[in-house]
């Protein structure tokens, strides 16, 4: 004999924790913390060279070995959390403000302005990311904040794009037409009916920005770009450590590995981020 | 009764696909303080655009007023600025939509949302506001509108919301109420008691009211007047009860006759068959040149394919555009 069952529609995903949104969440709480605390944490000073022990490989004084002046690269690790983590929040901050404010008025208002600032838009998005940013770097100089300017004038174009086209999505809903029906000025309407609904595709592609601004901030370092040494910055030291890459293959891996887990931090947390709130897209 | 909103030849030009037709033709008509007027039709007869050019809701440039006059308490909507027009709409029109899953904000909590219309116009602060809200949702009757005013639009039914809707047209006080298909998005039972929340609220803000449908039991329940439109014109208006016991026009005719009835006796046998208007509405583009209707009415002559009939007089308080009126008792 058979059971008859009602057929169950297939579950389109588990319920309950998202894995995704809390190892992204506890690792970037981790950064956050070294970055804030780095030199309390650090088991030696950073910048303290020693020649008596140059290039040591990992040992128990040195968890991560020593590089070409004998500094202690764990201790500069963990103080260089706060160069990768304040230039990619800065970067991120301000090319959420200008791509926001871009797309929204493009979107909203339309005509001239959309096409004047679409056409900057499209012309700006054929340049690759980073030969943008190394452009903007050679002009703005090879500084912590030439960084932070190079990454958020290359994350401003494609953000602008995004939010136009949610901004025009939104602006056709009905709510929209019923705020102008109620008499709303075209700011209120902008403020608070329609950016309130685009939050979420924003903050899901800043926290993907996030972990690209990690990359790209230490590609830059690394073609000597970005922060200057003897600053304890991740890209930074990937480049000086080229020289003696056969040498003390350590030297290259530590850093490589703490600026991958920034990046698998920020990732995971903006794809579960898009998980939680926007199931509906493939990530 | 003196009429608070007069439409004086509003015609709306629409411009698609390199066509350039009129959505809505020499429209004229004028509703009074405290009175229902149902505008009825099926889609594309224009009624709705009708509703977007006296509130100046219209797609520009793809619709616009081409000639005509939205006289409202001595201003011409069709000819204000949209700061006044800003002034006005909300606060002494109010639209309700059709749609009430998607005409509120769902990122926002549904209070403020109404509350926010009083601010802007009253000049209400935030905890005034808040207990004119509260009012005005007992007012539609939302059940424990306190804890209501903190839910989000998802949280709410799709007859709650739609009184929700409603609240915010009526929030602060209009002279002025369009209601666009308010109940067709409602199931059956909801749609009664919106209704009759509707009606009880009209009456009770006295706002001259323009009720779009294209349910005919809904115009029965609600309205004071009709006026039917075809193909972008009023092709009959009268007092409701005149227009159910002696419509003048064949199309309302034939509308009326599309209604089921329950019959009395209840066997099949014994129902009326339905009788359907044969064809379709003409493509407003393509309009004929005398009657709009006379393709698909069975009384049309010659005179009506060349000529177009004009609103005459049929009787007191009843015009209807026709060269062969019904006449008599339908």
């Amino acid at each position: 004999m058979h059971e008859v069952t009602p057929a169950r529609p297939a579950r389109r995903r588990r319920r309950g924790v998202n894995v995704f949104l809390w190892l992204g969440a506890s690792l970037l709480a981790l950064f956050a913390l070294l970055a804030l605390f780095g030199e309390a944490v650090a088991p030696h000073d950073p910048n303290a060279q020693d020649l008596f022990s140059m290039l040591e490989p990992p040992s128990a004084a040195h968890l991560l070995g020593t590089d070409n002046v004998g500094r202690d690269i764990l201790s500069r690790i963990i103080v260089g959390t706060r160069f990768t983590l304040s230039i990619a929040l800065a970067s991120v901050f301000f090319a959420g403000i200008g791509g926001v404010a871009l797309g929204a008025i493009a979107g909203y208002f339309g005509g001239v302005t959309d096409r004047v600032v679409t056409g900057i838009i499209d012309l700006l998005l054929t340049v690759p990311n980073i030969v943008l940013a190394i452009a903007i770097a050679s002009v703005a100089g090879s500084s912590a904040t030439g960084l932070t300017i190079a990454i958020t004038a290359s994350f401003i174009p494609p953000l602008a794009r995004l939010v136009r086209g949610r901004v025009i999505e939104l602006a056709e809903e009905d709510f929209v037409a019923a705020a102008i029906t109620v008499g709303m000025s075209h700011t209120r309407i902008l403020l608070r009916h329609i950016l309130p609904n685009a939050a979420t595709v924003i903050i899901i592609e800043l926290s993907l920005n996030a972990g690209q601004a990690v990359l790209i901030g230490s590609a830059l370092g690394f073609l000597g770009l970005g922060v200057q040494p003897p600053a304890p910055e991740w890209g930074t030291m990937l480049g000086a450590s080229r020289e003696y890459l056969t040498m003390a293959p350590h030297l290259v891996i530590a850093p490589g590995i703490a600026i991958s887990l920034l990046v698998l931090a920020f990732n995971a947390f903006g794809d579960g981020l898009r998980d939680v709130f926007d199931p509906g897209s493939s990530s | 009764m003196t009429p608070l909103l007069s439409i004086q030849d509003l015609t709306v030009e629409l411009s698609a696909r390199d066509r350039i037709f009129d959505a809505v033709s020499d429209l004229s008509f004028t509703v009074a303080r405290g009175e229902v007027l149902a505008l009825v039709g099926e889609s594309g007869s224009g009624k709705s655009m009708t509703a977007l050019a006296i509130m100046r809701l219209l797609p520009e440039p793809v619709a616009r007023i081409s000639k005509g006059r939205i006289l409202f308490d001595e201003l011409d909507l069709a000819a204000a600025s949209e700061a006044s027009l800003r002034s006005i709409r909300g606060n002494r029109i109010g639209l309700i939509f059709q749609e009430p899953m998607t005409s509120l904000n769902p990122s926002m909590r549904v209070g403020p949302q109404v509350a926010e219309a009083l601010r802007l116009h009253k000049g209400l602060d935030a905890a005034a506001a808040r207990r004119r809200v509260e009012e005005i949702f007992e007012q539609v009757r939302i059940p424990d509108p306190k804890r209501r005013f903190d839910d989000y639009p998802h949280q709410m039914s799709g007859g709650m919301r739609q009184r929700v809707v409603i609240a915010l047209a009526l929030a602060c006080d209009p002279d002025v109420l369009i209601a666009d298909e308010p109940t067709t998005a409602l199931d059956v039972t909801t749609q009664a008691q919106i209704l009759e929340t509707f009606r009880d609220l009209q009456a009770a803000v006295g706002a001259a009211t323009i009720l779009i449908t294209h349910d005919l039991a809904v115009v029965a329940e609600t309205a004071d007047r009709v006026a039917v439109m075809y193909a972008g014109r009023i092709v009959e208006e009268t007092t409701t009860e005149k227009l159910f016991a002696e419509p003048q026009h064949p199309y309302t005719h034939g509308l009326l006759g599309s209604i089921p009835h329950v019959a009395e006796a209840g066997s099949a046998t014994e129902r009326d068959r339905l009788t359907e208007i044969p064809g379709t509405v003409p493509a407003l583009w393509a309009l004929p040149k005398g009657c709009a209707f006379a393709p698909r009415c069975p009384r049309a002559r010659q005179r009506c394919e060349s000529e177009r009939p004009e609103l005459a007089d049929m009787a007191p308080k009843h015009r209807a555009a026709c060269w062969y009126p019904m006449g008599g008792a339908g």
